[in-house]
């Protein structure tokens, strides 16, 4: 059976749970969790992932340097990102989608938006 | 022969002519209506024969229509039942829709209770509060304050999105926030869109309760952008948190009291046996 690894980048434990549980829904997959953006590119570079979801305010490293990091590495340059945030406004929207970010979701968190986009990026039916 | 004898002769001669006239007028026509006749006969002859031709009697024609008429009604109840199905189909969908929702609340609901009582770290027990509301319920601005049964005042314990300052202290039973912590009722403005920020008046004002104990509030005065009213779930997630992030908050504060005091009697009991 298809595997699809997915890595979720996010501080808060309770956000981290909450997408987990609405991913688990989908079969064939693998949730690997980050508590920021360093610790993301840590575990992006141990192992292949087909989507990664991250969040912007993060410590250490923000979700947008993730973002732009790895749109620029050649291992990953294909590998879609969705942005979870509260960020609503606009401008912060463009902002993650030119630097690479395939879909932009804003909280508060509606666990049917993260399946049918995660749905939609990994063309499972 | 004489005049008058020849008279008579040609008066007979002429009567015998009419009679034959006549006679022959009248076979004449004798033989007309044998020729329509003999049409008839014939006429009836070629539609009995064609008649031969269809395999039913009245009777069977009868089956026949009557078989028709229950293939008809069959397909009616067919159809119905069809339509009938469809709008079970239709049901099922709306409410496959419905418990989906359902779930997610739930995993919602089960998640934040999850969370706060994972740690009896006070700090950490108002960080996830904190992680609820903003994540959970989409809210940009709020604090959280607890009353100090000593003074009855209701302070700010913690706070996004503002400074711990601009949250007043408020007495028991004074304005909302005192009113709300006095009755433990929930309290919500009538419309979010009008709202206009006030630190004494929030948008939403919940209890932090133990049962019907007031151990503090939470206050919101500000939504995310793109939150732009409360849905149903965010109620029973208001109601979840008066319980439970009541309890945690309690928890936490009664473990640190008994660490601390604890560390006090260890200490006391290192200095009397040493």
């Amino acid at each position: 059976m298809l595997q699809y690894n997915i890595l979720i980048v996010e501080d808060s434990p309770t956000m981290r749970q909450l997408i987990s549980f609405a991913l688990k829904r989908l079969r064939g997959i693998r949730i690997v969790e980050a508590n920021d953006g360093v610790d993301g590119l840590k575990k992006l570079s141990a192992e292949r992932f087909d989507l990664i979801l991250t969040d912007i305010n993060m410590p250490i490293m923000d979700g947008l340097k993730l973002v732009s990091l790895v749109r620029n590495d050649a291992n990953y340059k294909d590998t879609p990102i969705v942005v979870i945030t509260t960020e609503g406004a606009q401008e912060d929207r463009e902002r993650a989608l030119a630097l690479g970010a395939n879909d932009y979701i804003t909280k508060p968190i509606q666990p049917n938006r993260i399946l049918e986009v995660a749905k939609g990026l990994l063309r499972i039916a | 022969m004489s005049k008058e004898e020849d008279k008579g002769m040609h008066g007979r001669a002429e009567e015998f002519l009419q009679v034959f006239k006549k006679g022959a007028e009248f076979t004449q026509e004798l033989m007309r209506e044998n020729e329509r006749l003999r049409y008839r006969i014939i006429q009836l002859e070629e539609s009995q024969s064609n008649m031969e031709g269809f395999p039913a009697s009245t009777d069977d024609n009868r089956k026949l229509f009557q078989r028709i008429e229950e293939l008809e009604r069959e397909k009616e109840e067919i159809l119905g039942r069809i339509r009938q199905v469809e709008a079970e189909n239709q049901d099922f969908a709306a409410r496959y829709i419905e418990i989906e929702e359902e779930n997610n609340n739930l995993a919602n609901l089960y998640i934040a209770s999850y969370q706060l009582h994972s740690t009896l770290d006070f700090k950490e027990v108002l960080q996830i509060i904190t992680e609820i509301i903003i994540n959970l319920i989409g809210a940009e601005e709020f604090a959280i304050l607890l009353l100090d049964e000593k003074s009855n005042e209701i302070q700010a314990v913690a706070c996004e999105g503002i400074q711990r300052d601009s949250v007043p202290h408020v007495k028991l039973g004074k304005g909302i926030i005192g009113e709300v912590a006095r009755t433990g009722e929930n309290y919500f403005v009538e419309d979010v869109s009008t709202y206009v920020q006030d630190f004494h008046k929030p948008m939403v004002c919940i209890p932090l309760k133990i049962k019907e104990h007031v151990i503090g509030v939470l206050v919101i005065y500000k939504l995310l952008v793109q939150k732009t009213t409360f849905a149903a779930v965010d109620y029973e997630l208001f109601t979840l948190l008066a319980g439970h992030a009541a309890t945690a908050i309690f928890s936490s504060r009664l473990y640190s009291d008994s660490e601390r005091k604890l560390s006090t009697i260890q200490g006391f009991i290192d200095l009397l046996t040493k």
